[in-house]
């Protein structure tokens, strides 16, 4: 096989200067589209110094929208984890009739507009909704309040953690798992010893990116929330808010939380995947 | 598994932090529409004040402002009001309409129509006015562009349509089609709607788009505080109409949560001297006479017609805003 010998290899590679011109354009989109964009937060949130910064971020509704985000986030993901390997290990590990559908339903959050992930629950929940009036009178309060705001998010963000489990556990196989069955393991067993160390990469990898979603998701919580200041406002919709009333050193300190999560997540990515790229690797293929 | 107790403390951690009691019973939730954010930030907390030293209470304020129309649709969705401030009546009549939490004379319950300020629609142009604009004629001038918020969604935009819409009948004699081809030209030149007041005021200030805003009185002055005077000017048209925000207690709401009489004394502290004074510094027209004589200097004096010349908000809204109304006749994006 001659493709590949290192003469061959010399015939393929492009001329140096279009090597250049295509790492250069590549950085200056990157840098154009994403480092501008971020640099310009924090340019934003530090123009009038350290201190109007950290003011903004200890404000109490801007303590109020962290705390929201947080508690959403500490609800909605440890959820979808829970989901996401149970859809993840019934899809891979096993054949069942209507595999095909839970598919396409476990997809469906991110082929929807995720307003209409929020008005669903307002339909459902609202207080002329299908369940409305029965809630009103028991005195449960869902849309405009805490639980809205987690439904909406959990909706939004359960693909992320199966879609990474998925493929991952697909590649390997149920040869492992049969052999712990075969030497006597129970069947919580083989899941807490076997299959779960097998995934455990892929499935941080699948929580990171659950998390940043949800702690940064917009529209469908924007279409729950009610937007009472300190009570119902996540950090996203904080942001609009002080910017709606001119408050432009706190939105963009707000925002460059949201940014520095978003950077915290990147980092963390990388470094699974230089870390445990093998590992992954069956992830990675289909991204 | 030891990573698997880790990432267990870690959340467990996260969630002792994020979960902090939220719920008193000396609360009340104002829900309001988009301009008056600054007014009641002042307000709530005046309020509060007056509250603890009168009842000895403590009470807290809780305010949503977005859309007027669009804050009405929350209510009647389930958004556990105890108190709406918006921006027209007709959003109140959806609320009594569309749900028992109020009854439907709630405008008989307080003084002046339950309005305790008022304000109207002024233009909100380019420092030096650039393009010239004096009145209501020239908006409909080709190569202008107009920004407004949506009329569908936000209170201050329906203002802004009647307040064109009075100006170019009383023009033409009281001729209806005239006034409708004059809006109709309006709207044309009107390159994006914004869903409430500020959104538009942000569309216009922040990303530089079109050459006029029809703005709130209030919202257009706060925007060259906020923003500078040597950004904006405010022009003054010959005619106007009188806006009046009217405010009302959720009566169904109230009683269940037991809030009533604060939520009562809130809304009447609005028509107190002290009240007053908050809503004219926050460049809302005060009703109690001397204060709108003390105040008399910032306000410029227009010729206003009021609502009545269209028959009142129910016969308003019918006939322009509804499905199917004189709106939806007009305004057909990208032609």
């Amino acid at each position: 096989m001659s493709g590949h010998s290192p003469k061959s290899r010399v015939t393929v590679a492009e001329p140096v200067w279009v090597k250049a011109l295509i790492m250069l354009a590549a950085l200056g989109f990157l840098g154009f589209f994403i480092l501008l964009p971020l640099a310009a937060v924090f340019t934003e949130a530090l123009r009038r110094g350290l201190g109007a910064y950290l003011e903004a971020l200890v404000e109490p509704d801007a303590l109020a929208a962290i705390r929201l985000t947080l508690l959403v986030a500490v609800i909605a993901v440890p959820v979808n984890v829970v989901f996401g390997v149970a859809a993840a290990w019934a899809i891979a590990k096993h054949k069942f009739p209507g595999k095909s559908l839970l598919l396409t339903l476990i997809d469906l959050p991110f082929s929807v507009s995720p307003v209409i992930s929020g008005l669903v629950y307002v339909l459902l929940f609202g207080a002329h909704g299908l369940m409305g009036p029965f809630l009103r009178e028991h005195g449960v309060q869902i849309v405009f309040a805490v639980p809205g705001l987690v439904l909406a998010t959990m909706f939004i963000t359960f693909p992320f953690v199966a879609r990474e489990l998925i493929p991952l556990m697909q590649a390997q196989g149920v040869d492992e798992e049969e052999a712990a069955i075969t030497l006597g393991a129970s069947g919580w067993q083989t899941f807490r010893r076997v299959t779960l160390p097998n995934i455990r990469w892929g499935l941080l990898y699948g929580v990171l990116l659950c998390n940043a979603r949800a702690m940064g998701e917009f529209g469908a919580v924007s279409v729950v929330s009610g937007h009472i200041r300190g009570e119902t406002n996540t950090m996203p919709l904080h942001v609009e808010i002080l910017y709606n009333e001119y408050n432009f050193v706190a939105a963009f300190a707000v925002a460059s939380l949201l940014a520095i999560l978003a950077l915290v997540t990147l980092v963390a990515k990388s470094l699974l995947e230089w870390r445990h790229g093998a590992e992954l690797a069956a992830t990675a293929r289909r991204h | 598994m030891k990573w698997f107790k880790r990432v267990a403390i870690t959340t467990a951690a996260l969630a002792t932090l994020a979960v902090s009691p939220v719920w008193g019973s000396g609360q009340i939730l104002n829900v309001s529409y988009d301009p008056t954010r600054e007014l009641y930030k002042e307000f709530n907390a005046a309020f509060a004040k007056h509250w603890k030293a009168t009842t000895g209470e403590e009470i807290e304020i809780k305010a949503s402002h977005g859309g007027s129309g669009k804050q009405a649709r929350s209510v009647i969705d389930g958004l556990d009001a105890d108190v709406v401030t918006l921006a027209l009546a007709s959003d109140i009549d959806a609320i009594a309409e569309n749900t028992d939490l109020l009854s439907k004379e709630w405008q008989a319950k307080l003084p002046y129509n339950s309005t305790p300020y008022t304000s109207t629609i002024v233009f909100l142009v380019r420092k030096g006015n650039p393009k010239g604009i004096k009145d209501w004629d020239d908006l409909v001038k080709p190569g202008i562009q107009v920004i407004t918020p949506n009329p569908k969604t936000s209170g201050g935009a329906r203002w802004n349509y009647l307040a064109a819409w009075g100006y170019a009948a009383d023009k033409n004699g009281g001729s209806e089609a005239a006034a409708k081809d004059f809006v109709a030209k309006l709207f044309k030149n009107v390159p994006v709607l914004d869903t409430g007041a500020r959104g538009s005021t942000t569309t216009f200030v922040q990303r530089g788009i079109g050459d006029v805003l029809l703005a709130w009185e209030n919202e257009a002055f706060l925007a060259i505080n906020e923003l500078g005077a040597d950004k904006l000017e405010i022009v003054v048209p010959s005619v106007s109409i009188l806006a009046e925000p009217p405010v009302a207690v959720l009566d169904k709401n109230v009683d269940r949560k037991g809030t009533r009489k604060v939520a009562e004394a809130y809304l009447t502290y609005l028509y107190t001297p002290e009240g007053q004074e908050i809503a004219a510094r926050n460049y809302y027209r005060p009703r109690l006479p001397q204060l709108a004589q003390k105040y008399a200097d910032r306000f410029p004096n227009i010729k206003l017609f009021d609502i009545s010349k269209f028959g009142g908000w129910s016969v308003a809204q019918k006939a322009h805003f509804a499905d199917g109304g004189v709106f939806d006749e007009i305004y057909k994006p990208g032609q």
